[in-house]
């Protein structure tokens, strides 16, 4: 029996679409076929490496190569002075001059200060991989040090170092919605906490890695781990040539996670080709990913909710401030989606919301699934469970009772336009998990706790999205769909595949799909922000259906049918009177001089650009909405905690491939659990005390119990057939779900992630002095 | 100064059948090895013995090859993921079982994976899901959160639900 369940309404007539279909992908990978961006060499190509801080505050005072360019086999070493354009310019939309620090920047190669622990300073290229590292130790570097600031309160303190000399604040938020200081003298109840979250690395199992190479046509390409072939615009700058030199190729992606949304290893190996004309080959090591890859922010949030006796929420009053570490990055977005989503999927009917985001000399902070949406679950879900315990109304239940619900509007003042599934979720995972069971033996507690969230799918809509797709047929009936999408895993091409071959009739073992490709496949735009089935999908459905209606008109006049009655399923183009084969189609078409390819733009809403002060009302295309149960057993005399049972429900409106879906949710749900439980990237004033994965604990298959997932099907997204993102939603309600179940086990929150066996004793000496 | 160098040294290796004699750098470790000589299946996650996507067999055990120098094995007989498809170059029972329980996803874990995979299928011994999850401890997944994988491994070696 399976343990998943997908509940569906109104599936119709889909044939390809909606079925658990094992991906193509996915069985080139398993014959050992793939070849991820480490897995391949090329003739005559160099080694590259990055010479990287060892302090997280300094001043460069030495930088010489001259004994490392003697190193036998060492080429060249370079450093910022040979990079064209060193300094890269971050755009920090939506603030206005009261944020000093409104121009951010980062050098490719540190030249005169290096602002945090791995900094690239130096990049050496090197005819074997053994060079590189001789060549590194060669590499004399000398740093006056500086005052290391260690964390937001720091950097916010009066006379606080700057990290930046335009100051210490990249960027504020605030939502200003009705009276939240006149909800809070009326409330029956106010329940006040505060959250911190931590420093979390995205730990895929792939290494940032690339090659580049000079082609024929003196354009620089670049085949990268990467989530983000656009970069080929950043690199341009970078090295001062136009858009259309540089191009990049993104193969299958080992993993990204918003890790690889940033650029990491693109402009390097673009550097070494432009210097030399050589291909050239740079792979990080774990170790370097994990010290100087951009990371989650730790967040810390202040919560105060106002309420009546009936569970009814009437206000928050939040503050949010998160640690953007040594550059700027996405902080100021991020920060941005934990505003939008500081509310939850409820009615808060006021809030007042001041956030900002802080530089420091930690590690840099940018992208990670949930994406500042999934900070905010771990305060805004623990204080529901305080209002629930206060008021003694059942965790579920005042959920339910404060549930958003279509036309509603966020704090922001958005108006949501889709149904909300967020009380059938509650149901589902209650129903599902049954009696919470009873301890097996003495000295354990057993736990249950609920958490549900929102999450927006799609980019926010002032960035004015769109994804092209392009499909033709061959003269032999198969298909051929292209398309700029990275693949980093979940299946972003084969539901491409079956999106295809579901609207065109062309069976899944005859459509071929090529993408990833700046030059040669139609930009599709990022695989972030849980986008790519909502834009992409789209943009294929859009190609499909008009390729479908243009040779449907063709073959109807030919046969004299109604187009209407023509059905384009099992590789043909079946009729009432006459069936023709695909190929046959097609010939139809070239003999009538009819297209047999196209190419389809989907764009995504627009929307004018946001303030710092959020009141703009629509920020995101949609959302997707869930619920989790965890039932946990805590032994109360270590602190260790054991997942008994997990459930997870979300509403994906439409399972493109139900298994891709159960993928994406057991997946989160790993890595949320890592996230409540287990994962932390040290930081001692500023030095990453992480040298490997030996340090950095992430679940293995003995932490975590069976995933069991309620897939509901609404089929009122925004996606294809319906469908919404699920990408990054079900991270989000992990590490709540987890602490209100400790809290019921203990009789006390825990409320800093991670929450290891020491914050279970203190939780449970706290419940002890209660 | 080549501190990093070492004497180059002749290893032959039976690789998924066939012999491969290559001379390189004593230092050289068994994964880098059978990627320099094309066996790319064979993943570098983390070069620490951690994450196991260098797993291989070696003489039929599960070996974390990033650890072990090459001329330590010289003489043995190594399979890697690639050495698990039938002849006709579909995929084996395991690859097929991963794949109708949706164990993929990235596929950077996926060979090492399926090695250790593949050791604890051959022991023959029967398999629960305690002794699974521990036996694949040593390999890290971040996509799937493993309920694929060891629901795979449960049905290849008849002890789960069959293939769905």
């Amino acid at each position: 029996m399976s343990r998943d369940e997908v509940r569906t309404s109104n599936a119709g007539e889909l044939r390809v679409v909606n079925r658990p279909i094992g991906r193509h992908d996915a069985v080139e990978k398993l014959l050992g076929h793939t070849r991820y961006a480490a897995d391949l060499d090329l003739p005559g190509m160099v080694h590259a490496r990055l010479v990287r801080s060892q302090i997280p505050s300094g001043r460069l005072l030495v930088r010489d190569v001259s004994d490392a360019v003697k190193v036998p086999g060492v080429t060249a070493v370079l450093l910022g002075e040979d990079v064209p354009n060193n300094e890269v310019w971050v755009d920090v939309p939506g603030q206005t001059t009261e944020v000093r620090a409104l121009k951010a920047s980062m050098q490719i190669l540190a030249t005169d200060r290096v602002r945090f622990h791995g900094e690239p300073i130096a990049l050496i290229l090197a005819e074997t991989e053994d060079a590189l590292a001789d060549a590194e130790e060669a590499v004399r570097v000398e740093y006056e040090e500086l005052p290391v600031v260690a964390d937001p309160a720091e950097a916010l303190a009066e006379g606080a170092p700057l990290v930046h000399e335009q100051g210490n604040l990249l960027a504020e938020w605030t939502i200003d919605r009705g009276d939240v200081d006149a909800a809070i003298a009326e409330a029956d109840v106010v329940v006040e906490g505060e959250y911190r979250t931590q420093l979390i690395d995205h730990a895929y199992l792939e290494p940032e890695a690339g090659v580049a190479w000079l082609d024929e046509n003196g354009v620089i390409v670049i085949r990268a781990a990467t989530q983000v072939i656009e970069h080929f615009r950043d690199v341009a700058k970078i090295l001062g040539v136009p858009a259309s030199r540089i191009r990049v190729i993104a193969p299958y992606v080992g993993g990204g996670f918003g890790g690889k949304e940033d650029m990491t290893v693109e402009p390097y190996l673009a550097l070494a080709v432009h210097r030399l004309g050589r291909p050239a080959k740079m792979v990080w090591t774990r170790q370097e990913s994990l010290l100087a890859r951009a990371k989650r922010h730790p967040v810390t949030m202040r919560y105060r909710t106002a309420a009546r006796a009936d569970g009814t929420l009437l206000g928050h009053d939040v503050d949010i401030t998160s640690d953007s570490g040594a550059y700027a990055y996405l902080s100021a977005l991020v920060l941005l989606y934990s505003a939008v989503h500081a509310g939850g999927p409820y009615r808060v009917p006021n809030m007042r919301l001041r956030s900002r985001t802080v530089f420091t000399n930690n590690p840099p902070t940018s992208a990670m699934r949930g994406f500042g949406g999934m900070q905010v679950v771990f305060g805004y879900e623990s204080q529901m469970d305080r209002l629930a315990r206060e008021l003694s109304i059942d965790p579920g239940e005042i959920r339910k009772r404060n549930a958003i619900a279509r036309g509603d509007e966020l704090p922001v003042g958005q108006r949501i336009e889709t149904s909300v599934l967020l009380a059938e979720t509650i149901d589902a995972v209650t129903e599902r998990a049954g009696p919470k069971p009873a301890p097996s033996r003495s000295g354990l507690a057993v736990g249950r706790g609920i958490a549900s969230n929102l999450q927006s799918y799609g980019r926010l809509v002032w960035l004015k999205d769109s994804a092209s797709a392009w499909i033709g047929f061959e003269t032999d009936g198969s298909l051929q769909v292209r398309i700029g999408v990275p693949d980093i895993g979940g299946g972003q091409a084969s539901s491409l595949v079956q999106i295809a071959s579901e609207v065109l009739g062309a069976p899944l073992d005859r459509v071929a799909l090529h993408f990833g490709d700046s030059a040669l496949t139609p930009l599709a735009g990022t695989t972030t922000a849980t986008r790519q089935l909502y834009m992409s999908g789209n943009a294929v459905l859009t190609a499909a259906a008009q390729l479908r209606d243009r040779m449907a008109a063709e073959v109807a006049e030919e046969t004299g049918q109604p187009a209407a009655s023509l059905d384009f399923v099992d590789g043909m183009v079946k009729g009432p009177d006459q069936s023709l084969s695909l190929a046959d189609a097609v010939a139809v078409c070239i003999r009538r001089a009819a297209p047999v390819a196209t190419l389809a733009t989907f764009y995504g809403p627009r929307g004018s650009e946001v303030d710092r002060r959020l009141e703009s009302g629509r920020v995101f295309p949609d959302f997707t909405f869930g619920t989790h149960l965890a039932d946990v057993e805590v032994d109360l005399a270590t602190g260790q905690t054991r997942i008994l049972r997990y459930v997870a429900s979300h509403d994906v409106g439409r399972a493109i491939n139900p298994q891709s879906v159960e993928g994406q949710i057991r997946g989160a749900v790993a890595m949320g659990v890592g996230q409540a439980l287990m994962e932390e990237v040290v930081v001692d004033r500023g030095v990453n005390l992480v040298g490997g994965f030996f340090q950095y604990l992430i679940p293995t298959s003995a932490d975590l119990p069976p995933i069991e997932c309620v897939v509901l099907e609404s089929g009122e997204g925004m996606g294809p057939f319906g469908a919404r993102g699920i990408g990054e939603p079900p991270i989000g309600p992990c590490a709540a779900a987890l602490a209100s179940a400790i809290e019921d086990a203990v009789g006390a929150r825990p409320t800093t992630l991670p929450i290891t066996p020491e914050r279970v004793l203190a939780c449970i000496d706290e419940a002890a002095k209660a | 100064m080549t501190a990093h160098a070492s004497a180059d040294v002749s290893v032959t290796l039976t690789v998924n059948g066939r012999d491969v004699t290559r001379t390189r750098p004593a230092h050289v470790s068994l994964l880098r090895w059978l990627r320099e000589a094309g066996f790319v299946d064979a993943r570098l996650g983390c070069g620490e013995g951690v994450c196991g996507a260098c797993t291989v067999l070696v003489d039929g055990a599960a070996v974390g090859s990033c650890l072990v120098l090459a001329v330590q094995v010289d003489g043995s007989e190594v399979r890697t993921a690639v050495g698990l498809s039938e002849d006709d170059g579909s995929v084996g029972a395991l690859q097929r079982a991963f794949l109708h329980h949706g164990a993929v996803q990235c596929g950077f874990c996926t060979s090492g994976m399926l090695m250790a995979a593949t050791e604890l299928v051959e022991r023959g011994e029967p398999l629960d899901r305690e002794r699974v999850t521990a036996a694949l401890e040593g390999n890290l997944c971040r996509c799937t959160g493993y309920d694929g994988i060891v629901e795979a491994i449960l049905a290849v070696s008849g002890s789960g639900a069959p293939p769905a």
